[in-house]
């Protein structure tokens, strides 16, 4: 592991363990990130609950019941001095967006900011390759990191009246795709009908963290059709 | 099989079906949910013998009238000190009866406590995700929102004769005024005059307060330099503390993830207590080790588990998962 003050453990109550290896959110955290997270998941430990990556760091989950805090944070400890085997290739989706209104309310006010035409804002999206750095705030919104430099816009002061789900919305480096109906300070600038949280799919999550992703751009009427083909 | 139909008369805001929660997913964004006050949740299905994976109806001071329209059941309730009556009768606030076609079962709030539970002998059908039935508020995947004028149908709905009874309030279901915490994990975004003032005063629950969590009031617990952190996955019974300065404890409900500094964590052991707690009703912190937490937790399980044996009924895992 590399020096200095990570990988850094801090206590988060009695049935959580912050494992931090990092204070930025960059490429090269998250691969030990996930490297860790798929290191605990391969060797739990008794009382194992759950583990969660974020952008630097996995919560590890356990039942007080089962585990000491202890018992916990020694395990941690071992797994972390252990060399981790590389990580399996991330997956690549292609995500499909529609960027024409009204899908886009935001769009023109993210042209207008970096100096650009609206039609130079989707390209510069389209050519970006995104990672998925985690999940958070609601079932699967998934933060994926890599918004090319020329359209970064800070988030809005204030969140915006909600916003339905499959907006596709920016904020510095971060694009998301939401689930869920709610309101946002990210600017949306297209819908995607691709369904990323699926109850009556199998595989109800459309991709992992770690994985890839690019946008495809469709119009309007293939948006339309997207839900009838089986 | 048999069944037995209610009919909503009325149901406050925050009336949910909830089972132990929908684990295993915090790493897509979802969050466990299940019951604020997780005990009281746990005595009322032990107390019919349901099985683990049992939902139930949690209610809160809005309380809710659920009028039998078809069969009969035995239910049991517990949680807080509500007023729950059939037809009027008063019932145990915490006891098992039964409830048959034609009658009225109504809770409604008493002199303490936010949240109660209705378990019932059988199965309230919901939709289950992924593997559960809680009702997740923020996406209205799996579970329900009881609202007036529905019908809650209980599947294989069963009268228990032998179960009905009283149920003894436990002394460990009262509301906590004093909590204990774990500092942490992000308490070096603060002053050490901070951190003892978290630990030295009084905070005030607000009224903004619901299943993701409750703002709380009193000093305010300013975030010292730039907030440089990354957002991180985060426990239930967090104390997030966004730039306001008000800490925010986050509850069943909470995100997945936060990018303001957490000061502390409650203690397991406690956040049922807490979560009993109302709006205006005041609340100090206490620190502990995550390992004292841990032991309060094991003996918090001791407690429950000898008060089921006194009750004669089969010992059910109460805890976290």
């Amino acid at each position: 592991m590399p020096a200095g003050p990570f990988p850094r453990l801090r206590a988060a109550g009695d049935q959580g363990l912050l494992v931090e290896f990092g204070d930025s959110v960059d490429v090269a955290v998250s691969e030990r990130v996930l490297a860790f997270d798929a290191a605990l998941r391969a060797r739990p430990f008794h009382g194992f609950t759950e583990s969660t990556p974020s952008y630097a760091a996995v919560l590890v989950g356990y039942d007080p019941l089962e585990v000491t805090p202890s018992a916990v944070r020694a395990h941690v400890e071992a797994l972390l001095a252990e060399p981790h085997p590389p990580l399996a290739a991330a997956a690549l989706h292609e995500l499909p967006v529609c960027y024409e209104q009204p899908f886009a309310p935001d769009l023109a006010d993210v042209a207008q900011r970096c100096g650009m035409s609206e039609e130079a804002v989707i390209a510069a999206h389209l050519s970006g390759e995104y990672r998925v750095f985690m999940f958070g705030f609601a079932p699967g919104y998934g933060y994926l990191g890599g918004v090319p430099e020329a359209i970064r816009v800070p988030r809005k002061p204030n969140p915006v009246r909600a916003r339905p789900p499959g907006s596709l919305a920016i904020a510095g480096p971060m694009c998301l795709v939401t689930t869920v109906t709610a309101p946002t300070g990210w600017w949306v600038i297209g819908r995607s009908p691709a369904r990323i949280v699926d109850v009556d799919r199998e595989r109800q999550f459309l991709f992992e963290v770690g994985d890839r992703i690019r946008f495809r751009r469709i119009r309007r009427d293939e948006f339309d059709a997207f839900g009838s083909v089986p | 099989m048999t069944r037995a139909v209610f009919l909503v008369e009325h149901a406050g805001p925050l009336t949910t079906v909830q089972d132990r929660g929908r684990f295993g997913y915090l790493r897509y964004g979802v969050t466990e949910a299940g019951p604020m006050d997780r005990q009281a949740f746990a005595i009322a299905q032990a107390a019919l013998g349901n099985p683990l994976n049992a939902a139930a109806i949690e209610t809160t001071i809005g309380g809710v009238a659920l009028r039998c329209i078809e069969g009969e059941v035995t239910v049991a309730s517990a949680g807080g000190g509500f007023h729950c009556a059939v037809d009027g009768r008063p019932v145990g606030a915490w006891g098992v009866f039964s409830i048959r076609e034609g009658s009225v079962l109504t809770v409604r709030p008493g002199y303490w406590g936010s949240w109660t539970y209705l378990a019932f002998a059988g199965d309230i059908v919901a939709p289950a995700w992924l593997g559960s039935r809680a009702t997740n508020v923020l996406s209205d995947f799996g579970g329900l929102r009881l609202q007036a004028g529905q019908h809650l149908e209980i599947r294989d709905a069963e009268r228990r004769p032998g179960r009905e009874r009283d149920l003894v309030l436990p002394v460990t279901s009262r509301p906590r005024q004093e909590v204990r915490v774990v500092l942490g994990p992000q308490d070096r975004f603060f002053a050490p005059e901070t951190i003892r003032r978290l630990l030295s005063e009084t905070f005030t629950l607000s009224n903004e307060y619901d299943r993701m969590g409750v703002r709380l009031q009193g000093p305010k617990l300013p975030i010292v330099g730039t907030l440089d952190m990354p957002s991180e996955a985060l426990p239930r019974g967090s104390v997030q503390v966004p730039g306001h300065g008000d800490p925010i404890v986050l509850m069943a409900d909470h995100q997945t993830t936060g990018g303001y500094p957490k000061i502390a964590v409650l203690a397991s052991a406690d956040q049922d207590g807490f979560a009993q707690l109302r709006s205006r009703d005041r609340v100090t912190f206490r620190a502990v080790t995550a390992s004292q937490a841990a032991s309060s937790a094991r003996t918090r399980a001791g407690a429950l588990r000898q008060y089921l044996q006194a009750l004669g009924v089969r010992e059910q895992r109460s805890a976290v998962h």
